[in-house]
């Protein structure tokens, strides 16, 4: 049975920690996939101007290809170079709350994430996404320091 | 967006003292007035023009009207259908793989902060004012057929809209017109395509930015004390600049989350005026129900209250008018009709819950003076109106209302004026705009050529009192109704067919919920 690990990236460097603790993993397991999540910070409840929302769909697009072609193509390029077999996902949404759900779709085993960056009122108010996944995954999660 | 007669702010009395340069300004502006006024006039006449023998404008039963036939059509899908709309607000009905695009919620917060402002805040202190405490029970009733009216232009809005091959999207009555007429074999839709795309740029330039800009200065000054309008002009324009034309989408963005904040906020404090009071809200609820059927003593009688209800309801939700279907067509979603169950719900939002909460608080505040013997409503000297305790009328009874209760609360009042004005400056830029592409085409040229008209004229309706131009503008928005309504009766027919397969697959379980 393949066993598969989501790593979720913030585009920051410590995304790399991340990926280096994964292929690690990976390469003490037998038959192991990882899936390499970008989730871009979205609500379906923020507010937007008429143009804005006329314009939504072709931002969507730009704002998964950047995210495509910036972190998560170059993260499964570097996994693959290693024999590593891997695949890349972009997805809107919360954080916490879509990585939990690609993995569930992906059939994931484990999530591994670095310690985020968020700081300052947001962080104290609503609690950093990490946190926020470690409280609501449905699997076991590793946060790399 | 707000229909409020100027004079209902201003007043009339602050012409009287002007230094030597003002009356200069105040008597070029009387000429430009005058020329105006003979050329617009015919046609601002027509619009407003009363049934024979009442004062009950006919464009406001128009309106009513196709409300009460879309209501009986649609056999009250306003009802029948206003749980599943909470549904798909919440996204229920959301795709998860769309996840990024515009949701029902935001498509809906978008049209709303452009129906929510001084409307629900002055108008339905003129209703009560005038038609007295029954009006609220009109103005709830047009609200709820208006539910109708948003139903069916939404779901044509999004079902005919242009997908440009970069992702953008263009819509609205214009579209469907053009677009539906030709798909029934129907002259005369590119007609009334290009008759409603002219009217509804007059009403941007005009009720969605002079009246706005006027306003939103008349509001400042009382606060600041008098000064010339074309200084806040300038500061509207030049912010409004910055967000429609150089593209600084975080001024937008920090008014997009202030204006509903405001929003809530006003109801916020309604609610908690009618907490404080919870033992007199059975007593002004017998107030609007009496006075719906009886008049209390107002003028016209009971007559006089259902004019004043329809009439500030129409004018507030915008029910028919068209400017709804732009704003909701850029949801993405692959059932048109979807949108229109959510948008159904501004009207309910927008009349029936705000407005509803304004009339509570103006009736329970006592502002109103009402004949201890009798128990009617006393009228002022003129006979026109209510009178009240200090004789506020417009905004300034709706302010008295809340200070009543919350004494600080007429300077968030005040604040809250500008932001719903500045807001729907940019909501009606965008409407404006979307006419002005389909008249001369898409384009950054064509586009900017609009927005810089659409900032010029900030300055003007901030700085003069073009009481004339604004009637035309005004008249132009109705006029807008008036066209798209026509538009509506030919094509309901869709809507309906939309409505029914839709209805079966909801039921047949073919359409459901998505596991969040």
């Amino acid at each position: 049975m393949t066993t598969k690990l989501v790593i979720g990236l913030d585009g920051a460097g410590s995304g790399d920690r991340a990926l280096d603790f994964a292929s690690d993993l990976a390469s003490r397991i037998e038959d192991c996939e990882l899936v390499v999540a970008y989730v871009i910070e979205w609500s379906p409840f923020s507010f937007q101007t008429a143009e804005e929302n006329a314009q939504r769909h072709k931002r969507r697009e730009e704002e998964i290809s950047t995210a495509r072609e910036r972190v998560v193509e170059p993260a499964v390029a570097s996994l693959q170079k290693k024999g590593i077999t891997a695949k890349g996902v972009v997805r809107h949404g919360d954080v916490a709350h879509t990585l939990n759900s690609i993995c569930e779709k992906e059939g994931g085993h484990q999530i591994i994430v670095c310690r985020t960056s968020e700081s300052g009122l947001t962080k104290r108010i609503f609690g950093s996404s990490t946190a926020n996944l470690v409280m609501s995954a449905t699997v076991p999660v590793t946060v790399i320091g | 967006m707000t229909f409020i007669r100027k004079s209902l702010l201003t007043g009339a009395a602050g012409f009287a003292a002007l230094p030597a340069a003002a009356q200069e300004a105040a008597s070029l502006d009387a000429r430009v007035n005058a020329v105006f006024a003979d050329f617009t006039g015919p046609f601002v006449n027509l619009i407003f023009a009363p049934l024979p023998g009442t004062s009950f404008p006919w464009i406001v039963l128009w309106l009513v009207v196709a409300a009460s036939i879309f209501t009986i059509y649609f056999a009250f899908v306003q009802l029948r259908y206003f749980g599943h709309s909470i549904s798909l607000v919440k996204g229920d009905y959301s795709d998860p793989d769309d996840a990024g695009e515009v949701s029902h919620f935001q498509a809906l917060a978008t049209a709303l902060s452009g129906t929510v402002g001084l409307g629900n805040i002055a108008g339905v202190a003129v209703a009560v004012g005038i038609g007295g405490p029954g009006a609220t029970f009109w103005m709830i009733l047009a609200g709820l057929l208006g539910m109708a009216s948003k139903f069916t232009e939404c779901t044509l809005g999004v079902k005919y809209r242009n997908e440009y091959p970069d992702g953008t999207v263009s819509g609205g009555p214009m579209y469907y017109m053009s677009k539906g007429f030709k798909e029934r074999g129907l002259p005369g839709g590119g007609i009334l395509a290009i008759l409603f795309s002219v009217f509804c740029i007059l009403g941007a330039l005009g009720g969605g930015n002079m009246f706005q800009a006027n306003q939103a200065h008349a509001q400042i000054t009382q606060i600041t004390g008098d000064y010339p309008g074309w200084i806040t002009g300038i500061i509207f324009a030049a912010v409004v600049f910055a967000v429609i034309v150089g593209g600084i989408k975080s001024i937008a963005r920090v008014t997009e989350k202030v204006v509903p904040f405001m929003g809530i906020m006003y109801v916020g404090a309604a609610a908690i005026i009618l907490i404080v009071n919870y033992d007199m809200i059975g007593w002004a609820f017998g107030q609007i129900f009496a006075g719906a059927f009886t008049g209390l003593g107002v003028a016209g009688g009971f007559v006089g209250a259902l004019i004043q209800g329809f009439k500030r309801a129409a004018f507030s939700n915008e029910a028919g008018v068209g400017s709804a279907a732009i704003a909701h067509s850029a949801v993405r979603t692959k059932e048109p009709i979807t949108e229109g169950f959510v948008s159904l719900l501004e009207p309910l939002i927008d009349t029936v819950v705000i407005c509803t909460m304004t009339a509570l608080v103006i009736i329970i505040s006592q502002q109103l003076i009402i004949d201890a013997e009798t128990g009617n409503y006393v009228l002022n000297d003129a006979g026109s109106a209510i009178a009240t305790v200090d004789g506020n009328s417009g905004v300034a009874l709706t302010s008295a209302a809340f200070a009543s209760g919350i004494s600080w609360f007429p300077y968030i009042l005040a604040l809250a004026v500008v932001l719903f004005a500045f807001s729907t400056m940019i909501s009606w830029s965008y409407y404006g705009l979307k006419a002005w592409t389909y008249l001369f085409g898409e384009g950054k040229m064509s586009e900017l050529i609009f927005k810089v008209i659409f900032c010029i004229f900030i300055v003007i309706g901030a700085a003069a009192s073009l009481g004339p131009v604004i009637d035309f503008s005004d008249a132009a928005i109705f006029a807008m109704a008036v066209v798209n309504i026509t538009a509506l009766y030919f094509l309901m027919s869709i809507v309906r067919a939309e409505l029914n397969s839709y209805s079966a697959r909801l039921k047949s379980g073919e359409i459901k919920k998505f596991a969040h």
